[in-house]
């Protein structure tokens, strides 16, 4: 395949950015959407000029490093990560653009890669269980549910990639928030902690630049993994009861 | 030996402390942990800890020593440290808990991983493993994980490559993830309470060396460049493995091996680099442009059934072929253990029925991995629940329904079990440097057992590191570093200088280039099978690459910004010194065990041939200016090595 990426180049955080078109050439439907930002990479090491700079690690869907959004959308036209989007997605002689996360909370560092620090002092925060090293009871000591265990689960199972920010219209942290904030709550090892870790994370993630939720639900559709809006339901209600109990 | 007289290298004195008390096996671990010097929590802040890395060694150990009281100065490459590659592990972790009543014990666990390691792992550390095992389980349950569990309540478990009972926890197919997300939490508490001092997109490119001890690093901030000192009392190494020096393999893009190589140029010894593990359920690469391969978790083979078609390149499709033309070539050559053979075993077979012609897809490199049987006997909806992220995953690289049609796996390389020399301290030849995950070498012997790594990982960062670096730090003696002490002066102006010398080649060659060349030379003379012949003729073309790279690679850009070529150039050149020894190592090595298969060495039935009389050693190379080879004598006094039969 034969194609025009329009990229986001920006050579730093007070620089000004700009789309920049590239003709790209000998794309198999095989490969993944950095496949190809990596060959668009070598034809500029190639031609002398600086590659693209974004962000990748795993390349299996898992990490949450990359991330950048396609033609408007994040992660692209599928629901996955970036890495997993292959360019099968795309036909001969498509123009593509490739931007960056856009929100207050993740400041641009270089062409397509941005600052998402601010997720880590969310959880830094609040978002784990006081659980001292080596002195834990034994597994089988607090059965749990499966059915909390699986809502437990499916809400663990966020990378952390920044999608539902990008996709966001407020740039609102609330969908990566409440996924925290349901996997540890639904657990009986999270109970001890469930008032002040709402209280605190919901804190952090207003002071860090995110916007306000106004369930516009777009979060959810980009999100590569699946977590439902009706965890931010259960953010709202345990931050308004843990809100009243702080109150008292 | 005549014939190896033409490499150059030397053999240096024999390794014969290891520091693991005598005594019974099970008392070892109880009794080291008694001896070793404790040190006053009040004490414990006045000390800095370095550790590089932030998985499930490095992430766990953070926690575990900030919680005790160390200050921890904590370094990822990564953005953030919930992004370590232990995070793409899918399927497990053992434990020794007998939750199933089929007979497992800590006992067997050693066994098996033993057995499994092809004799050529420690029995005392492997012992110490499958002893705190159990407790890393509770460890991650109290902080959240959420594992698999029964209606019941109560945790679920499952069977892995390799052994016969049901001891490997999971959490669907995202244990690695889920793991990595429980020890990343803890660490961010002490992060949070100002414990751990913690430096993302930030890489370590020198070890700090002061009167013979590990004093501290030198690091690059990957956004800003800045090259940056840090001392302390210790530094702990927990970088992972070096799979990436094949190029294309199941590790993360960014894991690779510059501290550990770095760190060996210092003095660590650099054990077994020959021991790499391939990765039997690979999706098998689509094409040139591929730039690393996708694992399907091992779990897999449990309910499916692996074959190929009995006919040469038979053209049809899997679901044409009849029952009775299909050759389920596990379950006919290994009838006790089937499609649950470990993981050399497998990657060995399917590579034999391929390179014999009967592969399946392009190019002839896959065979089928099949869940027809699974579905029809446990209905869609339980194979769902059991490996449906894993079917997704492979129906979106591959664009094939793994519900309808087979699924097509090859073997590719995936974690090193070799790496730096620890001590049972686990800590390496430089005093104050300790080694935890796959970093170094010690549990796993010439091959991992499906669900293991998790476990070493875990259980050196939560248990066995916290206890030893105690020892090491309350023997005291540490006189005050400072800035200008020559050591630390030249660590710092020798960084400096390697990023002028690799931007200023100005060459022809994209750094990228040079390491699929490598990679390349790599799976072909010295991947899952190797001969004395294809390694001599690698080991002469490593050194006219490395050369080449240095007189021709292009780097774009500056070193004062965030320049992505930059920094993988640094670390393909550290690939390129590291691929030497590697297949040193295993053109020295004239057996067969694990992962590492000499074509020279096989029994008659083409299995991998141990010679228990010349090999049972740990090969720890020393850096010079001609390798050292120091020889650590393995004994087996608990299970006796005989050849491992899994038929």
């Amino acid at each position: 395949m034969k194609l025009t990426v329009r990229v986001w180049r920006q050579s730093g955080p007070d620089t000004e950015g700009q789309l920049v078109d590239y003709p790209v050439d000998g794309i198999s439907t095989d490969m993944s959407f950095l496949e190809m930002l990596d060959t668009l990479n070598q034809q500029l090491i190639d031609a002398g000029e600086q590659p693209v700079a974004f962000d990748h690690d795993c390349r299996e869907g898992i990490c949450g490093s990359c991330g950048v959004v396609i033609n408007g959308q994040a992660h692209g036209p599928e629901t996955t990560t970036t890495c997993q989007l292959h360019m099968r997605a795309f036909s001969d002689g498509d123009i593509i653009d490739v931007e960056p996360w856009r929100a207050k909370g993740f400041p641009v560092i270089k062409d397509l890669v941005v600052d998402r620090s601010a997720f880590d002092r969310i959880i830094q925060a609040g978002g784990y269980i006081t659980a001292p090293t080596g002195a834990a009871p034994d597994a089988h000591a607090a059965p749990v549910p499966k059915p909390d265990a699986d809502l437990a689960f499916d809400n663990a199972t966020c990378i952390g990639c920044g999608a539902c920010v990008a996709a966001c219209p407020n740039g609102s942290a609330m969908l990566f928030t409440a996924a925290k904030v349901s996997h540890l709550n639904s657990l009986p090892q999270g109970q001890p902690e469930r008032t002040q870790r709402v209280l605190d994370m919901v804190d952090t993630m207003d002071a860090e630049g995110f916007g306000g939720c106004t369930n516009s639900g777009e979060c959810t559709l980009a999100c590569p993994k699946g977590i439902p809006l009706t965890s931010i339901t259960t953010l709202n209600r345990e931050f308004l009861k843990a809100a009243r109990k702080a109150r008292k | 030996m005549g014939e190896l007289s033409m490499l150059d290298y030397t053999i240096g004195e024999p390794i014969t402390d290891t520091k693991a008390p005598s005594g019974p096996i099970d008392e070892r671990w109880s009794a080291r942990k008694f001896s070793a010097k404790l040190v006053n929590p009040a004490n414990r802040r006045k000390h800095r800890v370095i550790v590089v890395g932030t998985g499930l060694a490095g992430g766990s150990a953070g926690a575990t020593l900030a919680e005790q009281g160390y200050h921890v100065v904590q370094f990822c490459f990564q953005d953030s440290p919930r992004r370590a590659h232990s995070v793409a592990a899918q399927g497990g972790i053992n434990a020794a808990k007998n939750y199933r009543n089929d007979g497992d014990s800590v006992h067997r666990l050693f066994y098996d991983t033993v057995k499994g390691g092809d004799f050529r792992s420690r029995e005392s550390n492997v012992y110490r493993l499958a002893e705190v095992s159990a407790q890393i389980i509770d460890q991650a349950v109290a902080q959240g994980v959420p594992f698999a569990r029964e209606y019941g309540g109560l945790l679920d478990t499952r069977s892995f490559g390799g052994v016969q009972v049901q001891r490997t926890f999971y959490a669907r197919g995202q244990t690695g993830q889920q793991l990595l997300i429980g020890a990343y939490q803890a660490l961010s508490r002490q992060i949070d309470a100002g414990n751990v001092e913690l430096h993302p997109r930030t890489e370590m490119l020198d070890l700090i060396v002061v009167d013979g001890r590990a004093r501290g690093i030198v690091a690059r901030d990957l956004v800003t460049g800045e090259v940056s000192t840090h001392l302390a009392d210790a530094v702990v190494l927990a970088t992972g493995g070096y799979g990436n020096v094949f190029y294309l393999s199941t590790n993360a893009k960014g894991s690779n091996a510059s501290a550990i190589w770095r760190a060996h140029k210092r003095g660590a010894y650099f054990a077994n680099p020959c021991f790499t593990q391939i990765h039997p359920t690979c999706i098998p690469r689509s094409g040139d442009h591929q730039s690393k391969l996708t694992l399907m978790s091992e779990s897999l083979r449990n309910d499916g059934r692996i074959w190929v078609p009995k006919a040469k390149q038979d053209p049809r499709p899997p679901d044409q072929i009849p029952e009775d033309e299909r050759d389920y070539y596990l379950e006919r050559l290994y009838p006790s253990f089937g499609n649950l053979v470990p993981r050399d075993i497998a990657s060995r077979a399917a590579k034999n029925i391929c390179d014999a012609g009967f592969g399946v897809g392009p190019g002839g490199l896959g065979v089928y991995l099949d869940f027809a049987d699974a579905i029809a006997r446990l209905g869609r909806p339980a194979v769902e629940a059991r490996y449906g992220n894993l079917f997704d995953m492979y129906q979106r690289i591959t664009a094939e329904n793994p519900y309808e049609v087979p699924m097509r796996i090859y073997p590719a390389i995936h974690y090193t079990m070799g790496g730096l020399w620890v001590d049972y301290d686990l800590q390496s030849t430089i005093p104050g440097m300790f080694v935890i995950g796959e970093a170094n070498f010690s549990d796993h012997g010439a091959n991992r057992l499906g669900a293991s790594a998790l476990m070493q990982g875990l259980a050196d960062g939560y248990f066995v590191l916290p206890a030893t670096l105690n020892d090491y730090i309350g023997q005291g003696g540490f006189t005050d570093v400072t800035l200008d002490d020559p050591a630390v002066v030249e660590a710092q102006t020798g960084v400096r200088d390697r990023i002028e010398r690799l931007l200023s080649v100005n060459g022809t060659r994209s750094v990228d280039s040079f390491h699929r060349e490598l990679g390349l030379m790599m799976w072909d003379h010295c991947g899952m099978a190797r001969t004395a012949e294809g390694l001599r003729k690698a080991l002469e073309r490593v050194p006219e690459l490395r050369a080449e790279f240095w007189r021709d690679v292009r780097i774009p850009g500056t070193g004062e910004e965030l320049n992505q070529e930059l920094e993988k150039a640094g670390r393909v050149a550290d690939f390129l010194e590291l691929a030497e020894l590697l297949l040193l190592d295993a053109l020295v090595r004239e057996e067969s065990c694990g992962g590492h298969f000499r074509e020279e060495h096989q029994t008659p039935e083409g299995e991998a041939a141990r010679d228990d009389e010349n090999f049972s050693h740990v090969s720890a190379w020393e850096y010079g200016e001609k390798p050292v080879l120091h020889k650590e004598p393995l004994n087996f006094d608990y299970v006796h090595p005989t050849q491992r039969s899994y038929t």
